[in-house]
C-alpha cells in the first residue's frame, strides 16, 4: 500500500474495510447499488493477510447462506446484496436472527431510494425491524468503512447477525478514506455442534426468541452505537432534528449553507434498529417538536412515536422518492419557518437509456416482436429489460419472474377455450441460473405452452460482467467446472431446445416459428431457443466479430424503422433533411440494422 | 478551497472517468473532496451525472442552483441539468455550434486524437485554461498517470493538452 488515505468509492471503502476487519469468507449476487462491494474484495484480494474465500453466488439466498455456515465456525463472514436481494435470501434472514452465529457476520444490503436501478424503493431498515436484526445506517463512505470493524465486534459480542445499510448515495460516492493495516485473527474453523440450536426444533424456538430480545434490549443500550448529538445554541428552543444514513449528510451541508450549523440540536441515529427505548423517552421531554428525516420509510419515527414529531406520517417529508438537499430544503424551511426556498424545479428527463450498439438482445427482440405481434412478452431483470423500447417486453417484475409469469398467463387464457396468445419469455442466462430453473421445471410439469427464450451473452451484463455458471470462471478469474445451459434444460424435461446467434435472424426467425409450432401441436409444451452471442461490452466479442463501415444511401425514405422500431443508438435521424444517419463514433459495424431497411439504404461501404 | 463541480453526459462517453481525475487531485493536494456517480440502467447509453464537491462538506449531492462549474460532455443535457448551476455559474461544453458558456467542439478534436471518447479530457484541459478549476497542469497530469490504464495515459495526457493548447 503506498498511500493510507485513497480516493475510494463507498463500495470499495467497504470492501477494504471487511479485509482490513479480518473477514475470511465473502459471496454475494450482483445488484445495484451493490455490486463493487465484492468486486472491491475481489480486487484487492492480495491485500488480505489471511485466506479470504470469495464468491459471486448463484442467488442472494445462497450468498447468505454460504457466509452463514462460516460464520459457525468462529470466522468472520459476509453476505452482500442490493435490497431487493434480501427478499430473496428473506427465508434464512429471518431464522438467523433467532439462532445467531459464532464469528462475526455482517450482511450488507444497500438500498436504493429514488429509485435509480431498482424495481422498488423499500427499505431494508424496516426489514430488520420485522426480522428483529440490528442495523447500522452510515452517513457517508468513510463512515461506512469505519463502522465495519465495530459492528463485527457487536455481531460477536451477541453472537447475531448485523446488517449494514449504505444507500445508493453512499455505495456510489467517492472520498478521501484512510487505510489501516489488515488484522490478523488467527481464526481456525471450529464448528461446534449443538442440534438444539443449529438444528432448532419449535421447542427450542421460544427460548431463542426470548433470547434475541434480551440481546436487542442490550444492544439498544450499547454506549458505541448510541445516536450522536450536535447541540444547537437555544434559539430555537425545544427543537431538534434527527436523521439518519445519507440524509443526514445532506442536512450537515444544507444547515452550513443556510448559515444554521449550530443552532438547533442535531441527532444523527447511527443504529435505527434497535432505538434506545431511553433515547426515545427522552426526546419527548426534551423536544416538543422534532424532525425526523430518514430513507426511505419512517422506521426511526415509528419506533420514537414522539407526539410533536414531523415526517414522513403526518407528510410533512414526502413518503416516496430520495430525500435530496432541494427536498431537505423544502422540509427544513417549512419546519423552521424559514424564508421558502422557491419551488423544486421539476426534473427534466435526459436521454433514456437502450441497448447498446450491436447488443444481441436488440436483434433477438426485433425478432421476437416481427414474428408475433401481437404476442406476450413476459421478461425480467437485466439489460434486456430495455427490450421494453422495442415494444418486446410486456412485463418485469422481479428476479426469475418471467418464466412462471409466462406460465400464468398461459393457464388464464387456456381455460377460455379460444386460441391463446403467444407467449414470448425472455430471461438472461444470469437470471436464468438466479430463479429461472425451478421456474422452468414448475412450466414443464404443469404443461404450460410458452416460448422461453435464454438470452445468453455469456456474463452478468447489467452489473457489469460478472461470471456465470456456465463460462467456467468464477470469481477473479478462478478457473472452475462449467455448468452448461443446454442439459439443464433438458432435464427439466423441455423437447423443444435450439441454439441460435439471433445476429442470424433468418435462421434465428425460422426456429422463432418452429418454437410456436411446436407450443401448439397435441403434446406441445415449454419450447426453449437458446439466443446466443456474447455481450458486446466484452472488448474481445468486439474484436472477434466482423467489423464493416455502415453507411445510408441517400435512397432512405425516412420510415425511422432502424432508430425507432430497431432502436439502435448509433443511427439517428437528421430531421432536416428527414433521413437517418450513422453516428460513427457509436456505431460498431455490427450490421445487424441492413436487413430491417424496407428499401435496403443501409449498406456496408465500399471498402476500396 | 470550495467548489461544486457537476459533470453531464451519456452512458458510455466517459463521465466517470473524468470525475475521479477531478476528484483524485483533490486527495492528492489532501483536500476533502465528495463525488457522486450515477450507475446502473442509465450507463447504457442514458443521460448520467456526477457531482463533484470539493473542500469542507458532509455530503454528495448538488442542491439547485450551487454548481460552480459544469462540464457539459452531451449537450443535450444542458437543459436537464441547467437549475444546478449557479446564475453566474459557467458551463463547458462539448458543442460545433455557437451559443452561451465556453464551447469547444471536442469531440472532433478527440476523433482526429484517434478516440472520441478522449473528449472529456479536452474539457477538464479546456477548464483549466480557463482558471475555471483551480488545479495546476501537472496536478492533473499526475491524476491522470494515477488512473488511467498504462497503455491509454498517454493518449489521455495528450487530450488533456489538446485542451489546454485551444486558442
Amino acid at each position: 500500500m503506498d498511500t493510507q488515505i485513497q480516493l475510494l468509492m463507498g463500495n470499495e471503502a467497504i470492501g477494504r474495510g471487511l479485509i482490513e476487519a479480518g473477514c475470511q469468507v465473502a459471496a454475494a449476487y450482483p445488484g445495484t447499488p451493490s455490486t463493487e462491494i465484492l468486486q472491491a474484495i475481489i480486487d484487492r484480494q492480495n491485500q488480505a493477510v489471511e485466506p479470504l474465500h470469495v464468491e459471486w453466488s448463484v442467488n442472494e439466498k445462497i450468498a447468505f447462506e454460504v457466509a452463514l455456515a462460516a460464520a459457525y465456525t468462529g470466522k468472520r463472514s459476509v453476505a452482500v446484496m442490493k435490497q431487493v436481494g434480501l427478499n430473496v435470501a428473506a427465508d434464512p434472514f429471518m431464522r438467523t436472527a433467532y439462532l445467531g452465529v459464532k464469528g462475526g457476520m455482517l450482511t450488507i444490503v444497500a438500498d436504493d431510494p429514488g429509485p435509480h436501478s431498482s424495481q422498488n424503493e423499500q427499505d431494508t431498515r424496516l426489514f430488520c425491524l420485522q426480522g428483529r436484526v440490528p442495523v447500522i445506517d452510515p452517513a457517508s463512505p468513510a463512515e461506512a468503512k469505519a463502522l465495519i470493524e465495530p459492528a463485527y465486534q457487536l455481531s460477536e459480542k451477541y453472537e447475531l447477525n448485523i446488517v449494514l445499510r449504505p444507500t445508493t448515495r453512499i455505495c456510489h460516492s467517492r472520498q478521501n478514506v484512510s487505510l489501516a493495516a489488515p488484522q490478523i485473527l488467527e481464526r481456525r474453523s471450529a464448528f461446534e455442534k449443538n442440534p438444539t440450536r443449529w438444528a432448532a426444533t419449535p421447542a427450542f424456538l421460544p427460548a431463542l426468541h426470548r433470547s434475541l430480545n434480551e440481546k436487542l434490549e442490550k444492544i439498544a443500550v450499547e454506549p458505541d452505537w448510541q445516536p450522536r448529538l450536535t447541540p444547537g445554541d437555544t434559539s430555537q428552543p425545544r427543537t431538534a432534528l434527527v436523521a439518519s444514513g445519507i440524509v443526514y449528510a445532506n442536512l450537515v451541508d444544507l444547515l452550513d449553507e443556510l448559515g444554521l450549523t449550530g443552532a438547533v440540536d442535531l441527532y444523527q441515529v447511527l443504529m435505527p434498529y434497535p432505538l434506545n427505548p431511553e433515547f426515545c423517552r427522552e426526546l419527548r421531554e426534551k423536544y416538543d417538536r422534532i424532525l425526523v428525516l430518514e430513507e426511505t420509510y419512517p422506521v426511526i419515527e415509528l419506533q420514537l412515536a414522539h407526539p410533536g414529531a414531523r415526517g414522513k406520517q403526518d407528510g410533512t417529508v414526502p413518503r416516496e422518492g430520495e430525500l435530496t438537499p432541494d427536498v431537505i430544503h423544502q422540509v427544513l424551511a417549512a419546519f423552521l419557518d424559514l424564508e421558502h426556498p422557491g419551488e423544486i424545479p421539476g426534473a427534466r428527463r435526459g436521454q433514456r437509456p437502450s441497448l447498446c450498439p450491436g447488443c444481441p438482445h436488440r436483434s433477438a427482440f426485433y425478432s421476437i416482436k416481427k414474428c408475433f405481434p401481437k404476442g406476450i412478452f413476459p421478461s425480467d431483470i437485466g439489460c434486456y429489460t430495455l427490450g421494453m423500447n422495442l415494444g418486446a417486453v410486456s412485463t418485469v417484475h422481479c428476479m426469475g419472474a418471467c418464466i412462471s409469469q409466462g406460465a400464468g398467463f398461459y393457464q388464464s387464457y387456456r381455460q377460455d377455450g379460444a386460441d391463446f396468445p403467444t407467449i414470448v419469455v425472455t430471461i438472461g442466462d444470469s437470471t436464468f441460473f438466479h430463479s429461472g430453473i425451478p421456474a422452468l421445471v414448475n412450466a414443464v410439469v404443469q404443461q404450460a405452452r410458452i416460448i422461453v427464450v435464454i438470452l445468453d451473452n455469456a456474463t452478468t451484463a447489467m452489473t457489469g460482467g460478472q461470471p456465470v455458471p456456465h463460462m467456467g470462471v468464477a470469481a477473479g478469474g478462478r478457473k472452475t467446472k462449467a455448468i452448461a445451459i443446454e442439459p439443464l434444460v433438458k432435464a427439466s424435461g423441455v423437447e423443444f431446445l435450439e441454439t441460435c446467434d439471433p445476429y442470424n435472424h433468418e435462421r434465428f426467425e425460422t426456429l422463432l416459428k418452429q418454437a410456436n409450432n411446436h407450443i401448439r401441436k397435441n403434446d406441445g409444451g415449454v419450447a426453449v431457443l437458446i439466443s446466443r452471442h456474447g455481450c458486446i461490452m466484452d472488448p474481445a466479442v468486439r474484436k472477434a466479430q466482423e467489423r464493416t463501415r455502415i453507411t445510408i444511401l441517400d435512397t432512405c425514405i425516412g420510415c425511422e424503422k432502424c432508430t425507432g422500431a430497431f432502436e439502435c443508438p448509433a443511427l439517428t435521424m437528421d430531421r432536416e433533411k428527414e433521413v437517418a444517419v450513422v453516428d460513427q463514433d457509436r456505431c460498431i459495424g455490427c450490421g445487424t440494422c441492413i436487413h430491417v431497411c424496407p428499401v435496403g439504404a443501409i449498406v456496408k461501404e465500399d471498402p476500396a | 478551497m470550495k467548489q461544486q463541480i457537476i459533470v453531464s453526459g451519456i452512458g458510455g462517453q466517459g463521465v466517470l472517468f473524468l470525475t475521479r481525475v477531478i476528484a483524485q487531485v483533490a486527495v492528492n493536494r489532501n483536500i476533502p473532496v465528495l463525488t457522486s456517480e450515477t450507475h446502473g440502467m442509465a450507463q447504457r447509453g442514458g443521460t448520467v451525472l456526477s457531482t463533484i464537491k470539493i473542500g469542507d462538506f458532509a455530503g454528495p449531492l448538488i442542491r439547485t442552483g450551487q454548481a460552480d462549474l459544469g462540464l457539459l460532455l452531451w449537450e443535450a443535457n444542458q437543459p436537464v441539468h441547467q437549475t444546478l448551476l449557479k446564475s453566474d455559474g459557467i458551463w463547458v461544453i462539448n458543442s460545433d455550434k455557437a451559443g452561451d458558456g465556453v464551447r469547444i467542439d471536442a469531440a472532433e478534436i478527440a476523433r482526429q486524437l484517434g478516440n472520441a471518447v478522449l473528449l472529456n479530457l479536452i474539457l477538464l484541459g479546456v477548464a483549466v485554461r480557463d482558471g475555471l478549476i483551480d488545479f495546476t497542469i501537472e496536478e492533473c497530469e499526475t491524476a491522470i498517470q494515477q488512473l488511467a490504464p498504462a497503455k491509454f495515459v498517454a493518449q489521455n495526457v495528450a487530450a488533456f493538452r489538446k485542451g489546454l493548447e485551444q486558442p
